[in-house]
């Protein structure tokens, strides 16, 4: 009788031993799955299928196209008629010519409009996805990797510059839509994530850098290649905001101030996502 | 008409390792479109690699290769300055040849 006891007691004793090691490896599985979720980033980084987008991109550069029959080879992307080595680290930026402040692909626009004659209303309006939003896509991929490696150079110091970080930083708080949600919801707060999935912590330099510096990125699980501004509307659509418009400045000034706070860090364009 | 691969070839100690991203849909023929119909199998069913002009590779694909794919494998011999011939031909006949130097 008393050996039975003595056996209880050493099941009942196991059985906590086993709960409270079913505690430690809930954490240990979440440390285990982070780890292999990087270790599946690096093995995929060695065949990035971005690099057929940027090889896409580069003979849409070179290839006359448009009622003018003109290249993009001569865009100003901001550090002079193209010039496009070091460009992308350096956008968003104020363009006096248009007296806008511009990201990558409205200013890819603006060169398609004033270099090959395009009225690029379509381009605009297109769905991502669609063969005429795939060129902007594939552009901006070919553009991107010309600053790899590159340091961001966003300090945001024109005043306009200035107004549209302001702008994307009131953004970036805005709460809105039927689940009074906000960018901030998700990338307001270190540690954060969706499912396994880390989101980054927009308003520092390191969640920031950890955004900006990644997009364009091929997503593996979509198979698909996403610009910026694809993030951007997707982010909208997760919040349930309304569809915002390609290439306004709403998008530019939630690059603006990704960007400007990740001044300094280091581009890893194009990027690969699972 | 199909668009190119970025091949990739480097020679160490008498192995070329030969790294290949291909750009191909490869449909499985499993799929559905939003309109419920399939979408038709479309993959690459053949690669073969030359390294100059000799054959040292070659291999047959079914539909469970993945979009986009990436193939790497290694042959003996090959030295900086050789040529790596590609070639990949899928289930429409349609076909892709690419080259790249040892380096």
């Amino acid at each position: 009788m008393a050996a039975r006891t003595g056996a209880a007691v050493a099941a009942v004793v196991a059985a906590i031993a086993v709960a409270a090691l079913g505690v430690a490896g809930v954490a240990q599985e979440k440390d285990d799955a982070a780890k292999s979720i990087e270790a599946y980033r690096q093995a995929l980084k060695d065949g990035n299928p971005a690099e057929l987008f940027e090889m896409a991109g580069e003979e849409l550069w070179k290839k006359p196209a448009g009622p003018r029959n003109a290249s993009l080879e001569k865009c100003d992307l901001g550090l002079g008629p193209g010039v496009v080595e070091g460009a992308y680290a350096q956008l968003p930026r104020y363009f006096a010519d248009t007296d806008r402040v511009q990201d990558l692909e409205s200013r890819l626009l603006t060169c398609m409009e004033t270099l090959q004659g395009i009225d690029t209303r379509a381009h605009v309006e297109a769905r991502f996805g669609t063969p005429r939003k795939d060129e902007l896509v594939a552009l901006a991929t070919y553009v991107s990797g010309l600053s790899k490696d590159q340091p961001v150079k966003v300090a945001a110091s024109h005043p306009r510059e200035r107004a549209m970080f302001e702008l994307g930083r009131r953004m970036f708080y805005f709460q809105a839509g039927p689940h009074d949600f906000s960018c901030a919801t998700c990338h307001g707060e270190e540690g954060r994530r969706i499912r396994m999935q880390d989101l980054p912590y927009i308003p520092g330099k390191e969640g920031a850098a950890a955004g900006w510096t990644s997009w364009p990125a091929y997503r593996v699980s979509a198979g698909q290649m996403w610009s910026m501004q694809w993030r951007i509307n997707d982010c909208f659509r997760q919040q349930r905001f309304p569809e915002p418009v390609y290439a306004s400045d709403m998008t530019i000034a939630l690059s603006m101030f990704m960007a400007a706070t990740a001044n300094g860090s280091t581009m890893a364009t194009p990027g690969i996502k699972r | 008409m199909a668009n190119p691969m970025r091949i990739r070839a480097a020679a160490k100690d008498g192995i070329t390792e030969v790294r290949i991203l291909m750009n191909h849909e490869m449909e499985t023929g499993q799929r559905r479109d939003s309109a419920g119909a399939i979408v038709p199998a479309w993959f690459i069913q053949e690669v073969t690699a030359r390294l100059n002009d000799k054959d040292v590779m070659s291999a047959q694909w079914g539909p469970s290769i993945a979009k986009n794919p990436y193939f790497a494998f290694k042959i003996k011999g090959g030295k900086a300055g050789d040529t790596v011939s590609v070639t990949w031909v899928d289930n429409r006949g349609e076909s892709r040849t690419d080259n790249a130097k040892v380096t």
